[in-house]
């Protein structure tokens, strides 16, 4: 029997990859930044880095199930415009904003996964359509770009602990949270909710029935696993993510946008960043976590754009040679096998 | 016999598929503490009549009842919740998640809500340890065990539910001969449990020595049910193809030196194969014995060129050199034919139609340049199912509508297609009916007196010793031992394959 190190390295070697590449990029990246290693470009990072984060992880769920979520990026983009007309007010009415615009994002996909399972329709082209219909109700909601996000819990969000503790009248000085205060809140949130939310969730049925569903859904159905239930919680939690990455990048830039453009990109960068993750698209190998790593991923890489001084026009190309090459690590594996057979399973 | 309610009853069953009957108005019993074994052809209705008690499907007509209470079933969870549990033929286990994860997938302890790894880690090492499968890692992946293994999980993961009636559906035709000796066991003492099992099988000798109660099914029905040893073998063949069968495999021709067709000599590959010698020549079949997992199935894929990094010098047909792909290998000067193993996966494309499946591997003969020729492709096709007389409606259906033999039949009609000289074969009859068995049998030696070479690995002694010229026993790797004429039989075999010496047996 093997060691548990030795056999979780095997079982999840793409994500183990993941967090080695980002670690790499991440620590060179600091080293050739003339502030780094400091609070503040850290701070700053990480303010960058929630909102992909967290759609990338809403895009792993229905990957685990062996579908795609076209509609990540467009339910960001619609609860991003909600939390910019619900989150102010006093704190109480702040709080409900917050609560609301998350439930609508559960609720919107809540309603991608009642189409999929009692429609039968297959979730690319489901959520393709209700991509668009969500980035539609988000022009209703916010026609013109805007909003008021309340101020102090703008820059309580996006700072350091010191920061909030310091926003909302507690003494930032305090001896207990001296170790804590320089940590960025964004980072905490980031690591936070998918500690919350998502590590539970994978230990629950319903979650390890969207595995099994990914891995092979006629040996799931035979189980007797609740195959629906899953498929709709899939959704729902990917909804929920996906509405996370949206309120926070409505406190973020204090406005909400319906912006068509950027819908698409976060939902083709979470794609990206699922593969970069170690999740595969087939479905039934993977994680959130991952594909936290993923986002971080792309997002350092667009780090180095700013301090290496590269032609803005360039970046794209740059961003899909980095991407292409980033994933044809997980295609080294191949060379190796020796069975040709065990390429198709 | 005392008249009691029966555990299961099935009243008037009928299931029709598109208007095709496949179980018509079956009435079937089977009580607490019997192993009743179902016996039929591949078409004749077992596997619905399994499907319909286990949930998977329901019967268009007719009732069934539960120590007579009247029960439905719209989900295999709702039949194993009433204590039903089927073992399929195809296996019912996630690849990619953990073996404790599969054993315990649909009821797995829980702490909060959530599951309890440890908890479930120690029952599932409780059931693996009950049918003597301790070397299974909990912790490891479904997908990296070997078939037998899974066969022995999803046995594991079955008894966990607690069954009233199990249903073995071709339980034992993956396993090795000691876990068929622990699933033996294990119905004996399900058997003093008061648990129902329902045993299906073509291995004759394993119902013999299980069962104590036969159902016969044909064409949908049942024709009859009685208790062990009331008839004989023979009577019971007859029941179930419903004429008399013949000399059950054909006669072999004595043996004469031919060319040979196919030289392997020290044939290596990564810790599998250890130096495998052989060689077979034209209108020659080359059995391959052994217990199961020591190499047989790598030798045949070696040779068909799937395996990368093989050492060792082969010839075919006099000329040096492995194929490097099946692509080269039916295309070679000496053409190489492999009817593989799990014909669902790599046999076959399910879901498209039979003709397509049958021109699969031979589009070059047909095409004229990049594109098909309608004509030649229906005089292949015609041509691959007259060979091999497939029962099919219609070449446009596709081939998952077929039975298994038939589906099995599709297969070698494939393979036939590319006049292959070399025909590797790995264990074609698994999984198939009496009949069909027989007409593969009388194919294989049809395509050897055609001067064909045919390799080919069964894990059923009887079909070795029928069917063979030579057998080779495989163990560890090698070649451990050659037998030919009168000393192929099971004694000799089977103390071949566990490499114990020449008389020891």
């Amino acid at each position: 029997m093997k060691t548990w190190s030795a056999r979780w390295l095997t079982q999840n070697r793409g994500f183990a990859g993941a967090i080695l590449l980002f670690l790499a990029l991440y620590i060179t990246y600091n080293f050739m930044h003339p502030r780094g290693f400091s609070t503040a470009v850290l701070v700053q990072n990480s303010n960058e880095s929630v909102a992909i984060a967290f759609v990338a992880m809403a895009q792993t769920i229905p990957v685990l199930m062996g579908g795609l979520d076209l509609s990540v990026g467009a339910v960001m983009t619609l609860t991003s415009c909600i939390a910019s007309e619900l989150v102010n007010g006093s704190p109480a009415q702040m709080l409900l904003g917050m609560f609301l615009t998350l439930l609508s994002g559960a609720a919107f996909g809540a309603m991608n996964g009642v189409i999929v399972v009692y429609g039968r329709i297959q979730p690319i082209i489901a959520t393709l359509a209700t991509g668009a219909i969500a980035i539609g109700l988000a022009l209703l909601v916010r026609p013109k770009p805007g909003g008021d996000v309340d101020g102090d819990l703008n820059w309580a969000l996006t700072n350091t602990v010191w920061d909030f503790v310091d926003t909302y009248g507690g003494n930032p000085d305090a001896g207990w949270l001296a170790p804590f205060a320089n940590i960025p809140v964004p980072l905490i949130i980031l690591f936070g909710v998918p500690l919350l939310v998502w590590l539970p969730f994978r230990r629950s049925v319903t979650g390890r029935t969207i595995y099994a569903i990914g891995s092979a859904e006629g040996a799931a159905y035979m189980s007797g696993l609740p195959i629906n239930r899953a498929k709709i919680a899939a959704f729902t939690l990917a909804g929920f993510f996906a509405a996370c990455g949206g309120l926070y990048l409505a406190i973020q830039t204090s406005s909400g946008n319906a912006d068509t453009v950027q819908a698409g990109t976060y939902t083709l960068n979470s794609i990206a960043a699922v593969v970069l993750g170690g999740t595969a698209l087939m479905g039934g190998i993977g994680g959130a976590i991952g594909s936290l790593v993923g986002a971080l991923i792309l997002r350092v890489i667009s780090f180095y754009f700013r301090i290496l001084d590269i032609d803005p026009l360039l970046q794209p190309l740059i961003e899909g040679v980095v991407l292409l090459i980033a994933v044809s690590f997980g295609a080294f594996r191949t060379l190796r096998v020796k069975n040709r057979l065990e390429l198709f399973r | 016999m005392t008249k009691m309610t029966p555990h299961v009853a099935l009243n008037g069953v009928s299931k029709y598929f598109a208007g095709i009957r496949a179980l018509e108005n079956v009435d079937f019993a089977c009580n607490r503490g019997t192993v009743h074994a179902i016996l039929g052809e591949n078409g004749a209705g077992k596997s619905t009549l399994i499907k319909i008690m286990a949930g998977v499907l329901e019967p268009s007509s007719g009732e069934m009842r539960l120590d007579g209470t009247k029960v439905e079933f719209l989900s295999p969870s709702q039949a194993t919740a009433a204590g039903i549990v089927c073992i399929f033929q195809e296996l019912s286990l996630i690849p990619d998640l953990t073996v404790a994860d599969n054993i315990m997938i649909e009821r797995p302890p829980r702490r909060f809500g959530l599951i309890d790894r440890r908890a479930q880690r120690a029952r599932a090492e409780e059931l693996l340890a009950r049918i003597r499968c301790e070397d299974v890692d909990p912790d490891g992946l479904v997908r990296d065990l070997s078939l037998s293994r899974r066969q022995m999980v999803e046995i594991a993961k079955a008894i966990g539910k607690k069954p009233s009636v199990l249903i073995l559906d071709e339980a034992t035709s993956a396993l090795t001969s000691r876990d068929v000796q622990t699933v033996y066991d294990l119905l004996g003492d399900l058997k003093k449990e008061n648990v129902a099992s329902l045993f299906i099988s073509h291995r004759m000798h394993e119902v013999d020595a299980l069962c104590d109660t036969l159902s016969v099914f044909r064409n949908g029905m049942h024709i009859e049910t009685f208790a062990k040893g009331e008839r004989t073998e023979k009577e019971i063949v007859r029941l179930m193809i419903g004429r008399d069968v013949e000399a059950q495999f054909p006669p072999k021709p004595p043996r004469k030196e031919t060319k040979p067709l196919l030289e392997v000599k020290n044939l290596e590959w990564e810790n599998r194969l250890k130096g495998i010698d052989l060689n077979i020549g034209e209108g020659e079949i080359l059995g391959l014995g052994g217990l199961d997992g020591q190499g047989q199935k790598e030798l045949l894929l070696a040779l068909f060129g799937v395996l990368r990094g093989v050492t060792g010098e082969v010839k075919f047909g006099g000329k040096p050199g492995l194929p490097g792909s099946p692509a080269a290998a039916k295309k070679a000067e000496t053409r190489v034919a492999l009817i593989p193993e799990d014909r669902k996966t790599e046999g076959l494309m399910l879901s498209m139609p039979i003709a397509d499946n049958l021109l699969a591997a031979s589009f070059a003969d047909i095409s004229t340049g990049p594109f098909i020729d309608p004509q030649k492709a229906r005089t292949a096709i015609k041509r691959g199912i007259e060979t091999l007389q497939i029962k099919s409606g219609s070449t446009s259906d596709a081939v998952s509508t077929l039975s298994g033999g038939n589906q099995q039949k599709v297969v070698i009609a494939k393979w036939l297609l590319v006049s292959p000289s070399v025909i590797l074969m790995n264990d074609p009859t698994r999984g198939i009916d009496v009949g069909t068995k027989q007409e593969i049998y009388r194919l294989m030696r049809q395509l050897a007196d055609d001067g064909k070479a045919i390799l080919f690995y069964s894990s059923d002694y009887a079909e070795l010793i029928g069917c063979s010229d030579r057998v080779s026993v495989l163990y560890d790797g090698r070649v451990v031992r050659e037998l030919e004429g009168d000393d192929i039989n099971e004694e000799s075999i089977v103390s071949a394959s566990l490499n114990i010496g020449e008389r020891a047996a």
